[in-house]
């Protein structure tokens, strides 16, 4: 029998299959076990971090489940109130265009009380990188109807499911967005299997990477869960992700720049 | 040679942040302050400063941009009249709760509601006494003239920038759209980035190696540190009231009676004190040319002095209830006000003093001028 390798045998460069990016700080997450709200704070704390860009990075937190996403990730960021996540980021990216700006939102913060702020800010074409965390929820104040949440799924608001006769239809708004010439790139992407994890890495890659072309507004959603705010375990809550909220908001690139 | 134009205030105001080296203008056009936005679109800040300039899809929008750039250490402005102004109390309280600085033009008119396009000073008390949610307070500054909108542009980025505070101008209509002439200073170069970084430390300008990550927060869920963070506001606020207070006297060493008026209608006193040392009433003028702070102590020692003080303001009675706390109740304190976008004369105003203090009510009738 060959001898057992040693811990310092092992812990080679070579054998390295992850790490955790540094740019995570060292604070417990805040979210529900089981919350595609941290996988989606690491993979683009990653790419961050494996493009060296920490000191050129100036992030906008949203107001909802993370809006302390600012003791999470180990960059400058501003916290704006509610929905104005795309007009601050205005603010910052025109005084500081060399900079890589970027806001994290909720489906809530950015495709309800922030509607104005998002269209206006794709239409104009800013320079900057909206993460879009699409859960079909408010989760943060604990379960309410969203602009995004599905037809008859039940929510604290929507107790008998929603309605859309009365409470209106699920807003595509990235579908929306994607439609506007200042967009540059627009994709939809989740978290919730290693797969898919790798998948929305490249695709949040390359929605920073297209910042530095100037060509537009970059947009990556991901649908996610709130297994909190659904009322199930996270790996139903996956399940049902699959089953339900896939089909509404099919994922994959949505707007791809073209080829020149 | 002196730089000396004709401009309207509006215009002053906005080539006064040109030269004060501001970095961005995001504003929303609105009757009567569009010619500051206007201004800068046609006067080419970007070529001569390098200054940005954007026109906003509305007023929130507006006031969030200039979060995202005072949070980042840069010189910000947005401006706008009273409806837009309300629409930004969001923003400003996100503002005073994470001490940003900036510089916000009011150019009022009168309200409730859609109101009027004519000039007014309605929106005192939402100026003077924080206007959004939470115990805050800015710096309020009230221009009397066009050459103050212009002077107050710079003087609004000085007191901001050395407070960490938001600064309102508080103008009117009438001295947003008046025309008069305006000595420019040369132009102030804006600070570079490297600048920012080692003047505003607390800046969001990129987390380099040598310090640890800036964040821009009002929130704290932690009572007891939400309490600190509001004392230590309003340890700021008591130290600028103890500092920062600005007002002017006209004719007040002899005065037996007291016009206090600030902006537009301190200029109509003005000259109702000319009308009054005319016929022998030893009528002068306190100005408070800053509103928040309130020239407190100045009107306390002058209720000694005395016998009453005739409060003119284009509102219902707002400025009133500062100078009857600063008075407590030494003198008489009376207010006369217009409305609705009205401004009083000279004559109506002294006639009003006259009334209140001097002759007997009966004696003298004042037939106001038809409108
Ligand atoms: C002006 C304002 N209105 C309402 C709220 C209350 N509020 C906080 S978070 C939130 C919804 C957040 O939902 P979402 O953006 O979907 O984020 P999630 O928590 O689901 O990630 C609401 C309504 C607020 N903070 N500010
Ligand atoms: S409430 Fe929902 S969105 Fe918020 S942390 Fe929990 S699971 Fe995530
Ligand atoms: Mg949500």
């Amino acid at each position: 029998m060959s001898q057992l390798l040693t811990r310092e045998e092992i812990c080679v460069p070579e054998n390295e299959v992850y790490h955790r990016t540094c740019l995570l700080t060292d604070a417990a997450l805040t979210y529900c076990p089981g919350c595609g709200h941290g996988t989606a704070h690491r993979l683009i704390m990653e790419v961050i971090e494996e493009m060296g860009l920490q000191a050129d990075t100036i992030g906008v937190a949203p107001v909802g489940c993370s809006v302390l996403a600012y003791d999470f990730m180990d960059i400058d960021m501003q916290q704006a109130a509610h929905g104005r996540a795309p007009a601050v980021a205005t603010g910052i990216k025109r005084l500081y265009p060399d900079k890589f700006v970027f806001t994290y939102q909720g489906d809530g913060d950015l495709a309800a009380i922030g509607t104005g702020e998002t269209l206006h800010a794709c239409n104009r074409g800013e320079n900057i990188t909206i993460f879009f965390v699409n859960n079909g929820i408010y989760g943060m104040t604990g379960g309410q109807m969203a602009p995004t949440t599905l037809p008859g799924m039940k929510t604290a608001t929507s107790p008998f499911g929603r309605d859309t006769e009365s409470m209106g239809y699920p807003l595509k708004i990235t579908e929306l967005i994607a439609m506007l010439p200042g967009t540059y790139y627009v994709t939809r992407q989740s978290v919730h299997t290693p797969q898919n994890v790798r998948k929305a890495k490249k695709a949040i890659e390359k929605a920073i990477q297209y910042q530095k072309l100037n060509r537009g507004l970059n947009f990556v959603e991901i649908v996610s869960n709130c297994n909190s705010g659904w009322k199930m375990t996270p790996l139903e809550s996956n399940k049902w992700m699959e089953e339900n909220m896939f089909p509404y908001y099919p994922l994959g690139d949505i707007k791809v720049p073209k080829q020149n | 040679m002196k730089d000396i134009r004709l401009m309207k205030g509006n215009e002053a105001f906005a080539e006064g942040i040109i030269r004060a080296g501001c970095d961005g203008y995001f504003g929303y056009p609105i009757t009567p302050q569009s010619e500051v936005l206007e201004y800068l679109s046609t006067t080419n800040p970007k070529e001569r400063t390098g200054m940005v300039v954007l026109q906003a899809e509305s007023e929130i929008a507006s006031i969030h941009m200039v979060y995202g750039g005072a949070a980042a250490g840069k010189r910000v402005v947005t401006s706008s009249s009273s409806p837009g102004i309300s629409l930004m109390q969001e923003g400003i309280s996100f503002m005073a709760g994470t001490e940003l600085p900036c510089l916000l033009l009011n150019v009022v008119r009168g309200g409730p509601g859609l109101g009027t396009i004519q000039p007014s000073q309605s929106d005192y008390f939402q100026a003077v006494k924080g206007g959004g949610h939470g115990d805050y307070k800015m710096i309020v500054l009230a221009p009397a003239s066009v050459q103050e909108m212009y002077d107050f542009a710079k003087l609004g980025f000085d007191l901001a920038f050395k407070h960490r505070i938001q600064v309102m101008i508080l103008s009117d209509g009438a001295i947003g759209q008046m025309m008069e002439k305006v000595e420019l200073d040369d132009q102030m170069p804006r600070l570079t980035d490297a600048e920012i970084v080692k003047r505003y430390p607390w800046a969001t300008t990129g987390k380099t190696p040598d310090r640890k990550r800036n964040i821009i927060t009002s929130l704290d869920l932690n009572p007891v540190k939400q309490e600190i963070i509001n004392q230590n506001l309003q340890k700021k606020f008591k130290h600028i009231e103890e500092t920062e207070v600005r007002f002017e006297k006209i004719q007040c060493d002899d005065a037996e009676y007291l016009f206090v008026a600030y902006g537009s209608s301190a200029r109509i006193c003005q000259k109702a004190v000319l009308l009054g040392r005319a016929q022998g009433i030893k009528v002068g003028l306190l100005r408070p040319i800053t509103l928040f702070p309130f020239p407190t102590e100045e009107l306390a020692r002058l209720a000694e002095q005395v016998h009453g003080m005739q409060v003119i303001e284009m509102s219902a009675g707002q400025m009133v209830e500062d100078v009857r706390l600063a008075v407590n109740g030494r003198v008489p304190v009376a207010h006369y006000g217009r409305l609705g976008g009205i401004i009083p004369a000279p004559d109506e105003v002294l006639h009003v003093l006259e009334q209140n203090f001097i002759t007997s009510k009966t004696e003298k009738k004042y037939e106001p001028a038809a409108y």
